[in-house]
């Protein structure tokens, strides 16, 4: 076999540039905004407040917080940068963006660590007031770029935010460092006129945030007022003006914005009413990890409850505990945590008892970048479990697919009394998307049936198609029952050690999940023909980013199509003739080559694999150039 | 509710699996008593739950006949934990031994009792691993020859009720394998405690670190290495009853004090299970200076985490919510 996945795409990948971006003009097809400031300087909630009146607006968007793993580093270092990056346009928008077309600078050292990404032309908003000696240094600039002309391929408009927010919020008298706490506001203001958009929400927000301190929302308020008053009356740089991004076409619906987080959050409770069970969200702290058990905690109205345990391991097995008694055991972590939990998995797996395990995968290994995203861990999830101890994997493509494969997760492991493994990252986990709202009521519920029937009775009793094992809860009178780690016997779930039977559990356990295979969907192409020249296969957050560059190369008349896979394990039973059925399957990952090592060795296809393992996900162009690339090879082959 | 309970006997909670211990073991002795207690608990069978880790005592689920997990090594509280927290009304027992429990497992047994979850934790202290053959366990004590320290462990042992006490266990007792009526009385008081009712268990291995527990199991001289300590009681020992444990006010340490007058009868410590300092005191008692302290060294009576958890849930139950509402909360817009 030659290598794959270390071609030189993985050293250095190529890259096209996008070239529709035009800030000449009034009306603009889409844009990228990147906001970027010290990690006290709000830029999130900027960046969020921006989101909202951007979706009000009508357009199409991603957002894509990237912030650093410090929690307060020092002020005016750059790797105390906190950035937030938004991508709203006319037509469907799946990723962040490539290259931003406007950066916000709040600092010499988030200009420093964000202009190699600003496109030629693109629009720089700097304040200047933070470009002192003292944060020049820190960023080590050597002269102040503002002055010395390195900016010369940009449309600069540098503000001293400090003096202007200083001048904004002076009647509220709130000393000098509050005040200065609004120039994200200010900055926010002069944005929101930028791309024409309404004040009021963010308005309302704010009232909302502070209600316990009127002065400081109003100071707040004055400033992004301000900073919007700036934009309407200051004698703007030529080719600075307010730019026009026409309403997206999309579905007539009811929307909302929705994290990778909150949809997965929602997505379990929805899973727990649709399977009339209780659940227990058993987790332990951890990046980008987190946020699932607070989003789950403050959600105990539902069939919810949380446990903060100990440890991972303790996570997973009060999780475990949990569905031995009857409600569904739900566990949440990254890379490493997951590592720590795998004995319990296969506890779960032997015992044939339902478990959830979420995997917000970030990069590795070890610490490695725990606020970066990486798809590193689906070897883990598939096969890293002693043993031979298959688990169905399952893994969202978009923030919004978070709510569905949450659902499908619960299903599958009730239905089939196992683990399942649900694989996020930290790109889908904090990214945000909006999200026309489904009418629960249109979900198909799917309700466990535990085994109350004394007669006959043992743990082992199997459903014949799924080969799921009987859910006997303890507190049932006439079904008390033992089960535990040691190899069960087949018929009387007792303990076993005959080899026979160790064969018949193990072969067993790989038929049930297996068999999984008969209860999902076909694969479906998602975008472009059935069969053809070239196949882009992807799997979780990666789509994004080939959904958009197999539509560019289409446009260009390209035989491409976009395959996307949710079930890793088991695949789609049609997925090896549908991936024969084109000349070539390139399959970009977030890794150096797991999935595709997977696809070869499953159907025996020459696969070749676009790898990124830098924290970031895929760009467009990336995996664009990657299409042209092969479909120049092809066509010379022909 | 007794009344509505079919009358059980020990028989009614043996299971059908044959007990595979070594000859002699003292788990033998301590399955009969709790298979001979469980009837008189006033509770439904199918309510009672057995969780274990790994390790010879981990066998004891399978021996009984009521729900039953055997789990991973170590785990047991952690997974005895989310069964209790999703059902309260079962009654959750841990079984466990001192590697399991205070090696590999040390990090959930510390933290089962500090948050007082409710259940029961049954302890079978042998001081050496048996499963895997005899190797020195963290209670071994120090100078243990074993497989894995030929020329005697270099390791200080632990105290599991000096742990407990330490993690904020609510309830802590000791006790011996073979004392049926003790062991007993114990545990039934230790099933009454909300809250993680921690109970070591002092188990003679028989293979392995045989007559480790010798003087206080011998009935022969046991009385004169062991104090019974009852509440309220002055702690009283030896065959004659002619020796007793009196605290020091000076240094505030226990002393053996030889009882002849009633004067010295005056001085005498009396049990108190509220007081903490005084359960330290007493917990860390070893031989050969001092008897080994068994029955209820300390108890606290504190609110369960279960309860406290179940009644977040209730709290936040009192508004009704849909999922369509939660689908719809915050900011939202129309497309028409």
């Amino acid at each position: 076999m030659r290598p794959i996945g270390f071609n030189k795409r993985t050293m250095k990948l190529a890259e096209e540039k996008l070239d529709e971006h035009h800030l000449d003009q009034k009306e603009v097809k889409d844009v990228v905004v990147r906001f970027a400031g010290d990690s006290g300087d709000g830029m999130q909630l900027t960046g969020a407040n921006f989101t909202q009146s951007t979706a009000l607006y009508g357009n199409d968007l991603s957002t894509f917080p990237d912030f650093p793993a410090e929690i307060r580093a020092p002020i005016g270092s750059t790797f105390g940068v906190s950035a937030f990056q938004i991508y709203f346009g006319t037509e469907d928008i799946t990723t962040a963006g490539d290259a931003w077309d406007v950066l916000v600078a709040m600092n010499p050292a988030a200009l420093v660590t964000n202009i190699d990404n600003l496109i030629e032309g693109g629009l720089l908003i700097v304040d200047s007031g933070a470009f002192t000696a003292k944060n020049l240094n820190k960023a080590k600039y050597q002269s102040n770029p503002l002055e010395d002309g390195s900016l010369g391929a940009f449309r600069v408009l540098s503000i001293d935010i400090h003096k202007a927010v200083l001048a904004a919020v002076e009647p509220f008298n709130l000393g000098h460092t509050a005040a200065l706490r609004c120039k994200n506001m200010w900055t926010l203001g002069l944005v929101m006129w930028l791309f024409d958009r309404d004040l009021r929400t963010t308005i309302e927000n704010i009232g909302t945030k502070f209600s316990k301190s009127p002065d400081i929302a109003d100071a707040n308020i004055a400033a992004m007022k301000a900073g919007h008053a700036y934009g309407e009356t200051a004698e703007l740089p030529a080719g600075i003006h307010v730019y026009i991004v026409p309403k997206a076409k999309v579905a007539p619906g009811t929307y909302r914005n929705v994290t990778g987080t909150t949809a997965l959050a929602w997505g379990l409770i929805a899973g727990s009413e649709l399977a009339d069970i209780d659940l227990l969200f058993a987790s332990y702290p951890i990046t980008p990890a987190s946020n699932l058990l607070h989003e789950l905690t403050n959600r105990k109205e539902f069939r919810i409850n949380t446990f903060q345990a100990e440890d991972e391991i303790a996570a997973v097995c009060a999780a475990i505990g949990a569905s031995f008694a009857g409600s569904l055991g739900v566990t949440s972590s990254a890379g490493p945590g997951i590592a720590l939990k795998a004995e319990g998995i296969a506890l779960a797996a032997a015992t044939e008892l339902p478990l959830v395990i979420v995997n917000t995968q970030r990069g590795g290994p070890s610490t490695g970048l725990p606020t970066k995203t990486e798809q590193s861990d689906l070897n883990m999830a598939v096969f890293g479990r002693h043993g031979d101890t298959p688990i169905p994997v399952i893994a969202a493509a978009t923030p919004i697919d978070c709510f569905d494969v949450a659902i499908e997760a619960v299903r599958l492991a009730t239905k089939y009394m196992t683990p399942v493994m649900l694989l996020s990252d930290g790109y889908l986990a904090n990214a945000a998307e909006p999200w026309k709202i489904p009418d629960p009521d249109t979900l198909t519920p799917f309700p466990v049936k535990y085994h109350t029937e004394k007669a006959g009775f043992n743990p082992s009793l199997r459903n014949d198609v799924t080969l799921a094992r009987v859910w006997a809860k303890p507190g049932t009178a006439g079904l008390e029952h033992r089960i535990g780690g040691i190899e069960r016997n087949f018929e009387t779930g007792d303990i076993s050690y005959d080899p026979d039977n160790h064969q018949k559990m193990t072969d067993l356990r790989r038929a049930k999940v297996a068999r999984i295979a008969d209860d999902i969907p076909l694969q479906e192409v998602c975008l472009g023909n059935d069969s053809g020249k070239i196949a882009i296969v992807g799997w979780g957050s990666t789509f994004g980013a080939i959904h958009q560059a197999v539509k560019r190369a289409r446009s260009e008349g390209l035989d491409v199509s976009h395959i996307q896979v949710r079930y890793i394990c088991p695949l789609p039973k049609n997925l090896g003739e549908l991936l024969r059925g084109f000349e070539a399957v390139v399959v970009p990952e977030m890794n150096t080559g797991q999935f595709i090592r997977l696809l070869r060795s499953e159907y025996l296809i020459d696969a070749e694999g676009i790898n990124k393992v830098a924290g970031q996900p895929f760009k467009i162009g990336e995996v664009l150039a990657a299409i042209h690339e092969k479909n120049a090879a092809l066509e010379s082959q022909a | 509710m007794n009344d509505a309970l079919p009358k059980l006997t020990l028989k009614d909670y043996a299971s059908d699996q044959e007990v595979r211990w070594c000859p002699g073991c003292g788990d033998y002795a301590i399955l009969k008593s709790i298979q001979k207690l469980m009837p008189e608990l006033g509770r439904p069978k199918e309510n009672q739950v057995f969780v274990s880790g790994i390790g010879c005592a981990s066998r004891f689920p399978y021996y009984m006949n009521t729900y039953g997990f055997h789990t991973i090594h170590g785990r047991a509280p952690s997974i005895a934990t989310g069964i209790k927290l999703a059902n309260p009304e079962l009654d959750v027992w841990v079984i466990t031994g001192d590697g399991d429990g205070f090696s590999i497992g040390g990090n959930h047994m510390m933290h089962v009792l500090r948050r007082n979850v409710d259940l029961q934790i049954l302890l079978f202290n042998n001081e050496i691993y048996g499963l895997t053959k005899g190797q020195y366990s963290p209670t071994s004590q120090a100078g243990t020859r074993s497989p894995s320290s030929p020329e005697g462990s270099i390791d200080s042992p632990l105290s599991p009720c000096l742990m407990a006490l330490g993690s904020g266990g609510t309830f802590i007792a000791r006790t011996i394998d073979t004392e049926a009526k003790h062991l007993s009385a114990v545990v039934k008081r230790g099933f009454g405690h909300k809250g993680t009712a921690f109970i070591e268990i002092l188990q003679n291995c028989p293979i392995y670190n045989d007559g480790i527990f010798e003087q206080v199991k011998n009935k022969k001289i046991a009385a004169d290495f062991r104090v019974e300590l009852e509440h309220g009681k002055p702690a009283v020992f030896g065959k004659q009853r002619d020796k007793g444990i009196r605290l020091n006010r000076e240094n505030l340490t226990l002393e053996v004090i030889t009882i002849d007058n009633s004067e010295s009868d005056s001085e005498l410590l009396v049990h108190d299970e509220t007081n903490k300092a005084q359960a330290q005191m007493l917990a860390a008692m070893v031989g050969p200076d001092y008897p080994v302290a068994i029955g209820v060294l300390y108890r606290e009576d504190r609110t369960s985490f279960v309860d406290d958890s179940h009644a977040l849930l209730t709290k936040s139950r009192q508004t009704s919510s849909s999922l369509k509402e939660l689908l719809h909360s915050g900011h939202t817009w129309v497309v028409d």
